[in-house]
């Protein structure tokens, strides 16, 4: 019974977040008088309810392995944002952080998976 | 046109990226979970990436979204095998409908 609750109440906060982001769009966004702004918005839009997504897998996460694998999506997540943010302003160095964020999502990984297996880092 | 060709390509990104997340939170288990965030990382980032390159040109941005996209489909398959073999010598059991678990038979 509470499985079925469950269900329909994130089935109503998908279509609801849906209808935010395709149907009508809010309207803080940064630059207005860009080129395809309404597309921009809606790709922002996406993308936050993405982050949202992982945030719920962070805080509920069983076991720490599921929090590692959100947190490496969070940084996904940013990499194509500041692409996107790249593409929409014109300025190049928007996609410089991106580049610098997946390395150190990498290296992070490693430091975490020498982590679980409880090895020293020098082996 | 090439602004066109990138944003259909960016939108494809975003959908992967968009159902990569639902899996996150919707699959039973870490391993189900890791699957689905590289598809999520492989697909809808470095589509999102290669759309930018498409509408950018071979500017400076564009030559830089490239290279990440090349080092993210270098990095992440490591990354993703590097933490499922660790989680399975922290402990983390297989969910209840697993069929078969040959690590842990040629471990013992």
């Amino acid at each position: 019974m509470t499985k079925v609750v469950t269900y329909i109440i994130g089935f109503l906060a998908v279509l609801f977040a849906g209808y935010i982001m395709i149907v009508s769009p809010p309207d803080f966004l940064i630059y207005p008088g860009l080129p395809y702004l309404p597309f921009l918005k809606r790709a922002f839009f996406v993308l936050i309810l993405c982050a949202v997504m992982c945030f719920y897998r962070v805080i509920k996460g069983p076991t720490s392995p599921d929090r590692i694998v959100a947190v490496d999506m969070l940084g996904m997540l940013i990499v194509g944002f500041c692409a996107i943010f790249t593409v929409s302003t014109g300025r190049s160095w928007y996609i410089d952080i991106g580049i610098a964020w997946a390395l150190q999502s990498f290296i992070t990984m490693l430091a975490f998976g020498k982590y679980f297996e409880g090895k020293d880092f020098d082996e | 046109m090439n602004n066109i060709i990138g944003i259909i390509v960016i939108s494809v990104g975003l959908m992967f990226d968009f159902f990569g997340c639902l899996g996150l939170v919707r699959l039973p288990d870490v391993y189900n979970r890791l699957q689905a965030s590289t598809k999520c990382i492989t697909f809808g980032t470095c589509m999102i990436l290669f759309g930018m390159f498409i509408c950018a040109g071979l500017t400076a941005a564009g030559i830089k979204a490239l290279l990440c996209a090349a080092f993210l489909l270098l990095t992440s398959p490591t990354a993703t095998h590097v933490l499922a073999r660790a989680a399975h010598k922290f402990g983390i059991k297989l969910s209840g409908i697993k069929v078969v678990d040959d690590y842990e038979e040629t471990k013992n």
